[in-house]
């Protein structure tokens, strides 16, 4: 790959290097926590220790009083702002209980908030932390979603007479009956636990107040600027244009608990604005272990009913998800709901979702967002129907697949954005067979069989996916000549590691027509751009997309009218390139944007302009997707599992992916890989483990291990282009696919490895002790 | 107005401290309890060091002090009294990249850039104890830090970029 920065090029489909590197490089990066504020106090936050109390007193005079601490709040000092914090998604059907920025009169989770100090630094800010007295009446805890349900438990919200959150069922078809006419029925439950997303930089907020400009300004690296902006204006009765919501332009990963609105996003704007003070507050990493929002915890029962050759012919999934506290939304469930039926043909589905409340940090959106569950319970079934019917795993799975003419295919359950679940495009077999040239089975399986009688177990598994990404409502770009004659692209969504300002460069200079030098992207301040969403369910590229693009078009049309009034000629009769318009029949008589600028920008102060100039030049374009667009994918793992100590090595790792029409390889290529990394972790390591009552026991990276550069190995890459019929470019969400299928897969190679002792791991992580536990055919939580 | 907050001390004890950053010596005085780190970070605004755990774990606060990669978060400033502290900005020569920034870039080692200059620093203090020539060498040499982006690939081609590039074919 050699750079390409030259004109004429179409820079869509290469691979350029990326803008963004060269500060981050050079220790020049702009996160929040490295940004000059000035003078500015920094706040520490205390968190409960108990998963659930009520809070009979907070005496806070001794902290008040501490060396360096400007204040002390607690929730009576903050009434305007004591406003229950609606859930991102809801349901009609949500027992919604409220949650506050901070601890009212009770705390439910370990690591909720209870006071704020402010100080000249955060050491001297927890210092205070420790003079507070809270006096705490303990009430038994619910650590799991098995306990929330049994009979006679306590109830997290003491306000309703259920932990259940939600109760959602669909279906399709009549999948009681086509249970009771299967010639095979399988039935098994499966466990994930729940894990985090770790971005390496913690969430972070800083604020300060100009009374002189009426304009409160915050600094949060979020993932959603516009959405942190509208919550904030209507907690503190402002209008949106008196806060400048600000997402720095480096943020440090986000994968979905960034993505999300928590009380210290309200806490510390307010308490700048009270203080007339700028305030900072960078989450450390013990707050990001107990306070960040984190996912993954279901229990899965499915029922799976095929014919002789092993055709699907019903699947019926009841399943517990693990909500936390508080309902921070319903995203990841019903995403979960809509996942389970996969790549697959299966005429009667049943997906029923018993949400829980628990004791615990609330869940929400995490990298794959509710879909390596689903993927995890269907695609253990399908080798299970394999195994069944002594058929290869792949052999089943081409015998249900959906058909690469078969699209639009409508799956008969609705999708998490309320549109009906209809896969836009795909190549589902290609997906397959990609996988198979990489993978001999039958030489594999010579392998194995030769392997096993030498005392070594190996295996082999798939995992394959259907993703819904691209989601709506809009998403919005801005494009500007400036005074300077440079193309500005601005974007309403925020990147934490994505290359906006590399990709989103590249679709502009190849719509406008203009060198790439010309152009330059801005992101993540909500003063340059009125309305926009975020960043979260690998959406960007197929909403941010097309709106660049729309906004691009437009541009263009402009600036050649703006040439052809300057050069005294048709608009058919100019072209545009480099930086300046000519006419297409005499190149040498060109104006430069520049100089466009000059005239249809700036202007001559009272002067009239010729009235076919077109002045002000600029585009803003909002896209919005009729419903999601469906990325697809498939993972292939071969596994040496050491039956002595119950150690998983990854020996082989192929992964398929099907983003649609690829903007910029490397960068798709490095979301794939990073999005796999992070499936090693949730299928082997990761697990943010609690005790029954709800304490955590998991909160440094001594106890939750995140995968190294010894632990990931480098899977082989390889794409199917199935481009969307649902948007101007073709494209497809890159985000999430490369995690999405990996415990699955990894789940099912351990499985086929341990075949000999007819292990089960139904639960994941796959951690040694479990996989031990298989093979001595004991089951191990 | 209430007390500048950037400069109380809070009563707690101050010592005075010098040290050698990046080839520049330098004179200040700082709270006793407070790490190498965040004196970097705020008293000298090399802010290129990053804090990703706290706790010893991610390496994202690797810096050199006398020739050995160390963990900044785990230093207590004190402890650099009359050390000589290189840091990720002092790699770069004016505007021109490293070689091995300039690996890092041309393979993509970095999506969000938060964990970098830990890689940057652990990595150049093994380079300097010979090349690294093999993908389980550089894993090996990787393994002390936390990328949560890239999945380490773009990492591992960087590194055997290096030795390919010095005329030594990376083994695999
Ligand atoms: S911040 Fe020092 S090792 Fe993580
Ligand atoms: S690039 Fe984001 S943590 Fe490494």
């Amino acid at each position: 790959m050699s750079q390409v920065e030259t004109t004429a090029t179409r820079h869509v489909g290469t691979s350029m290097r990326r803008r963004e590197d060269h500060r981050l490089l050079i220790g020049a990066g702009k996160f929040l926590d490295d940004l000059d504020f000035g003078a500015c106090y920094e706040a520490a936050v205390l968190r409960s220790p108990y998963p659930s109390a009520r809070i009979r007193s907070i005496a806070v005079e001794r902290a008040r009083q501490a060396p360096g601490v400007v204040a002390v709040f607690t929730a009576a000092d903050l009434g305007p702002i004591l406003q229950d914090l609606p859930p991102k998604v809801t349901h009609p059907s949500l027992n919604r209980q409220p949650r506050y920025p901070i601890a009212v009169d009770a705390v439910r989770y370990v690591g909720e908030p209870v006071a704020v100090a402010v100080a000249s630094n955060r050491w001297l800010a927890e210092d205070a932390l420790e003079l507070i007295e809270v006096d705490y009446d303990l009430r038994p805890g619910v650590g799991s979603t098995a306990s929330a349900l049994a009979e006679g438990a306590p109830l997290v919200h003491e306000a309703s007479d259920t932990n259940v959150a939600v109760h959602i069922v669909q279906q399709s078809g009549d999948p009681d009956a086509a249970l009771r006419t299967a010639p095979h029925v399988l039935r098994d439950t499966f466990v994930i636990t729940r894990g985090g997303g770790h971005s390496m930089e913690g969430r972070a907020v800083a604020a300060r107040y100009d009374r002189a400009a009426s304009q409160l300004t915050v600094w949060d690296a979020t993932q959603t600027p516009h959405y942190v902006r509208h919550m904030l204006a209507a907690l503190y009765g402002m209008t949106e244009d008196e806060i400048r919501l600000i997402a720095p332009a480096d943020i440090g990963g986000g994968f979905g608990p960034k993505a999300q609105f928590y009380g210290e996003e309200a806490l510390i704007p307010w308490i700048a604005m009270h203080l007339g003070a700028t305030v900072k507050w960078i989450e450390d990493r013990w707050e990001s272990f107990i306070s960040s929002t984190m996912e993954r915890s279901q229990t899965h029962r499915m029922e799976i009913g095929f014919d002789d050759d092993g055709r699907i012919l019903v699947l019926k999934d009841v399943f517990e998800h693990d909500q936390g506290a508080y309902c921070v939304g319903l995203q990841v469930p019903t995403i979960t709901m809509s996942t389970l039926p996969g790549p697959y043909k299966i005429p009667n589905i049943h997906s029923e979702l018993i949400a829980c409340y628990t004791n615990m940090v609330p869940t929400s959106s995490l990298r794959g967002a509710g879909r390596p569950q689903a993927v995890a319970a269907t695609e253990r079934m399908v080798d299970r129907i394999a195994e069944h019917l002594g058929l290869e795993p792949s052999e089943v799975r081409r015998r249900n697949l959906i058909q690469a003419d078969e699209f639009p295919y409508a799956v008969g359950l609705r999708f998490r954005d309320g549109s009906p679940l209809t896969y836009d495009s795909g190549d589902y077999p290609a997906l397959l067979d990609g996988a198979l040239e990489r993978i001999d089975v039958p030489a594999f399986r010579t392998e194995q069989a030769i392997a096993r009688r030498e005392g070594r177990f190996l295996g082999l598994g798939i995992g394959m996916f259907v993703e819904g990404s691209g989601l709506g409502p809009f998403e919005g770009a801005r494009v500007r000549l400036t005074n300077a004659g440079r193309i500005l692209v601005t974007l309403a969504a925020s990147p934490q590691g994505q290359g906006y300002e590399t990709v989103y460069a590249q679709l502009a200079a190849d719509a406008i027509g203009v060198d790439i030098e010309h152009v330059e992207v801005r992101h993540g301040d909500t003063s340059t751009i009125p309305f926009g969403q975020g960043t979260f369910a690998s959406r960007v590229t197929a909403t941010a997309g097309p709106a660049v693009h729309e906004a691009c078009l437009r541009l263009r049309a402009e600036l050649l009218a703006a040439g052809a009034v300057a050069l005294g000629v048709d608009p058919d009769d100019v072209t545009l390139g480099g930086s300046s318009v000519s006419v297409a029949w005499a190149p040498e008589r060109t104006v430069t944007l520049q100089d466009l600028a000059a005239v249809s920008n700036m202007g001559r102060h009272g002067m009239s302009v010729d009235p076919r100039m077109p002045v002000a030049i600029e585009a803003t374009a909002y896209f919005k997707p009729l419903r999601a667009v469906y990325t697809s994918g498939i993972y292939a793992a071969v596994v040496d599992v050491d039956v002595e100590t119950g150690m998983v090595e990854v020996v082989r790792s192929v992964l398929g992916h099907d983003c649609g029409v690829v903007l910029n390889p490397m960068i798709v290529d490095g979301q794939m890989y990073g999005a796999f990394a992070h499936g090693i972790g949730n299928a082997l390591y990761e697990e943010a483990a609690y005790d029954e009552d709800g304490q955590p026991l998991a909160t440094s990276y001594l106890d939750y291990p995140l995968p190294t550069a010894m632990e990931v190995p480098r899977p082989e890459l390889f794409h199917v282009v199935s481009p969307s019929p649902l948007n101007s470019l073709g494209v497809k969400g890159a985000g999430e696919g490369g995690l999405i299928p990996v415990p699955a897969a990894i789940a099912n190679a351990v499985e086929d490895a341990l075949r000999p002792f007819g292990g089960r791991v139904n639960r994941l992580p796959l951690t040694p002790a479990r996989v031990l536990a298989a093979i001595q055919g004991t089951t191990r939580q | 107005m209430p007390e500048d907050p950037a400069t109380s001390s809070g009563g707690c004890e101050v010592i005075e401290l010098s040290f050698v950053v990046n080839g520049e010596p330098v004179t200040l005085s700082s709270d006793v309890r407070v790490s190498l780190a965040e004196i970097l970070r705020r008293d000298l605004r090399l802010t290129g060091t990053h804090l990703g755990c706290e706790h010893g774990s991610c390496g994202a606060c690797t810096v050199i002090v006398d020739g050995l990669a160390v963990r900044s978060c785990l230093m207590l400033a004190a402890q650099a009294q009359g050390a000589d502290v290189e840091t990720v900005e002092g790699l770069a020569r004016g505007d021109e990249l490293d070689d091995l920034q300039a690996a890092f870039r041309e393979h993509h080692a970095l999506q969000c850039g938060f964990c970098t200059s830990g890689f940057l620093m652990s990595l150049t203090a093994r380079l300097r104890e010979g090349p690294v020539v093999s993908e389980f060498q550089a894993r090996e040499a990787l393994s002390g830090n936390i990328c949560r982006c890239t999945g380490y690939v773009g990492l591992v081609d960087a590194v055997l970029s290096l030795a390919a590039d010095s005329g030594k074919e990376p083994l695999k």
